[in-house]
């Protein structure tokens, strides 16, 4: 029953392995290691035999839609829950059986769980109070750690005086101020407005970096993940689906729901036909459409069922049919959508296919609703997804 | 529109008039100079004054607040007890402690007093201060319960989990979060159930012995003798008593941490 090849569908021209080493970090042994957790709840399994391993320094996340299963291992790495089956090790340490409070790690809340009754400093210093550090060590630390955070002089208040981001600082700094091994974050942005969210995503960034922090951060926004991490680990339905660098994911999906899941996907379904040259033909469903060459892996069989993809940002519109050798598709200009710094254009691809393809600043072409278009993109960019 | 809202005064005006009028006329006439008499004859405070002098009723407040006092303790920390205690059980058995909890809030007191009394004499317990004590802490503690297990529910089960996270033992996520953040609602426990004892009548009734006669016990038994001027001033200064301790438990519940 055992399933721990996280890979049910296969990848066209991904070469690298399931478990990217990421940035090459000199560390020997991983932070953590988690070895084919399994938590269930009755008879579904939540989290279904989940591996991954986070290197010291490292900013790893687990993005997937709620209900992926991505708070329960970190629950069950933080020691709130224990996996059914599995290992989890820190420090090279197995955690299994051990209470949340001996555990080198430590968890910002979604809600961040400030206490209430105490200033900011006493919820700083609450960690260091429990494990008994002498008072005078304590006042150093916490004021260095509210200090990282930019929280000086807001000392005394309690947490209902302060800010949402203010409080998302406190609860930060209450965390790293134990110096963990890792600290754990659960949605950390999540509860913040977007303007407040991207200045905090550049800030947790620098202060990880700046202190060297271990993070494993749980979301399901795909844009924070992919900027602040140094790998991504997608999780879906209890299990994981692809872990690499965030560049790795976004541009080789191994399956069309991590494809979908970090950005959007311009499909055709259809299915593979002969081979050309160095490529292969892919006929999509859509009768009106013309096949048109794909890369896939060597000796696919030609009639198996597939999904082909393509990112927004490579395809290319023109109102001429362009001349360069590349697979070209015709399409209608259904919707213009002018967003700043950039115009989102949905067109009509056959039947039923609406796409999404996007221009930026000054190269913005001038398109109107109902214009038709050639659509074109480099062979190499287009990805096959089998079921 | 406005012919409504002048009814809905009027209403609510006769509604507080009914409720309070017989406390405004008692309190007043604590203070009326004639004796044995509804006529008033200008105000005075000598019966407030004569209060003092009467051995036998001090003896009474000395017995209630004692009683009072011990019960109140005694029923915030068995309450409190039971409070925490429940929320280690499961759903079912809450419900089901709860009911069992509020049956003596339903059930008829005289039937409680009468009942506590048997159970004494069972016993061969010699009726007392001891015996007005438990009977006090009985009917106190589902009330203390209640209460504090109210403010348990409103806690964030987070902050349980952040301390220990913290590194917090279970005593420590005890001492450190929540007893600090139950504290409000302990001490609006311990008011009311202060108030609750000094004010009870029936229960005390049926468990008191000789030389452990209660405010209440004497008032009732100085009215066989007719309704004195005395009477009221002893009814509005436990009236007095009684409000401001229910009054700062209401400020306690709804103060937030």
């Amino acid at each position: 029953m055992r399933r721990s090849d996280p890979s049910p569908s296969m990848a066209t021209f991904s070469t690298s392995p399931v478990i990217a080493s990421g940035q090459s970090l000199p560390s020997t042994s991983p932070t953590i290691d988690i070895r084919a957790i399994v938590r269930r709840h009755g008879s579904v399994a939540a989290v279904d035999h989940v591996s991954f391993q986070v290197q010291r320094g490292e900013f790893f996340s687990i993005l997937g839609p709620s209900g992926a299963g991505k708070t329960s291992v970190l629950r069950m790495v933080a020691g709130f829950e224990d996996p059914d089956e599995g290992d989890v090790l820190i420090d090279g340490r197995s955690m299994l059986g051990v209470p949340p409070n001996r555990r080198p790690v430590n968890l910002v809340f979604q809600s961040y769980a400030l206490f209430p009754h105490l200033t900011v400093s006493e919820n700083v210093a609450f960690g260091l109070r429990m494990r008994r550090v002498p008072g005078a060590l304590i006042d150093q630390q916490v004021q260095q750690a509210l200090s990282m955070v930019k929280l000086i002089g807001k000392e005394a208040r309690k947490p209902a005086q302060l800010s949402g981001g203010e409080q998302q600082r406190v609860a930060l700094a209450r965390a790293l101020v134990n110096k963990p091994a890792v600290v754990l974050l659960d949605e950390p942005l999540a509860a913040l407005d977007q303007q407040l969210r991207q200045a905090m995503q550049v800030e947790l960034k620098s202060i990880q970096e700046q202190a060297g922090l271990t993070c494993v951060c749980v979301t399901h926004h795909q844009e924070e993940a992919m900027m602040m991490s140094d790998r991504i680990a997608v999780m879906h339905q209890g299990r994981m689906w692809q872990v690499g660098t965030p560049r790795e994911v976004y541009e080789n999906p191994r399956t069309l729901f991590v494809s979908r899941f970090l950005g959007v996907s311009n499909e055709l379904p259809g299915r593979l036909g002969e081979v050309v040259r160095e490529a292969q033909l892919f006929h999509p469903a859509d009768d009106r459409l013309p096949g048109f060459p794909v890369r896939t892996g060597p000796g696919e069989v030609p009639g198996r069922p597939a999904t082909w993809s393509l990112r927004p940002e490579q395809l290319r519109m023109s109102s001429e049919r362009p001349s360069v050798q590349d697979p070209v598709l015709p399409g209608v200009i259904e919707k213009v959508l002018f967003a700043g710094s950039e115009t989102k254009y949905l067109i009509r691809v056959g039947r039923e296919h609406l796409w999404e393809a996007r221009a930026t600043g000054a190269m913005q072409p001038s398109f109107a609703s109902g214009d038709p278009v050639f659509l074109q993109w480099a062979l190499a960019d287009g990805r096959v997804f089998f079921e | 529109m406005k012919q409504r809202s002048v009814g809905l005064k009027a209403v609510s005006l006769l509604s507080m008039l009914f409720l309070y009028g017989p406390i405004v006329v008692l309190v007043l006439y604590s203070f009326n100079a004639a004796h044995l008499s509804m006529a008033w004859r200008g105000a005075t405070l000598k019966w407030y004054a004569a209060l003092v002098h009467d051995e036998a009723l001090l003896a009474a407040t000395a017995n209630s607040l004692f009683i009072a006092l011990v019960s109140t303790i005694g029923a915030t920390g068995l309450g409190g007890l039971i409070a925490l205690g429940m929320e280690q059980m499961s759903h079912r058995r809450q419900q089901l402690l709860e009911g069992s909890l509020v049956l003596p809030l339903v059930i008829p007191e005289v039937m409680m007093g009468v009942a506590l009394m048997l159970l004494f004499v069972m016993f061969k317990m010699p009726l007392g201060l001891t015996t007005v004590i438990l009977g006090h802490i009985v009917f106190n503690i589902p009330l203390v319960t209640i209460m504090i297990r109210t403010r348990l529910r409103k806690l964030d089960p987070l902050l349980r989990e952040a301390a220990a996270d913290l590194g917090a033992d279970s005593w420590q996520v005890f001492r450190y979060v929540s007893l600090p953040l139950l504290r409000p609602a302990i001490w609006g426990a311990v008011l009311v159930a202060f108030t609750v004892s000094l004010d009870d009548f029936l229960v005390t009734f049926f468990t008191a012995g000789p030389g452990a006669t209660t405010l209440p016990l004497k008032v009732y038994s100085m009215i066989k003798s007719g309704v004195t001027p005395e009477i009221n001033a002893l009814s509005a200064l436990l009236l007095v008593v009684s409000m401001m301790c229910v009054a700062g438990s209401l400020y306690l519940q709804r103060r937030e941490v």
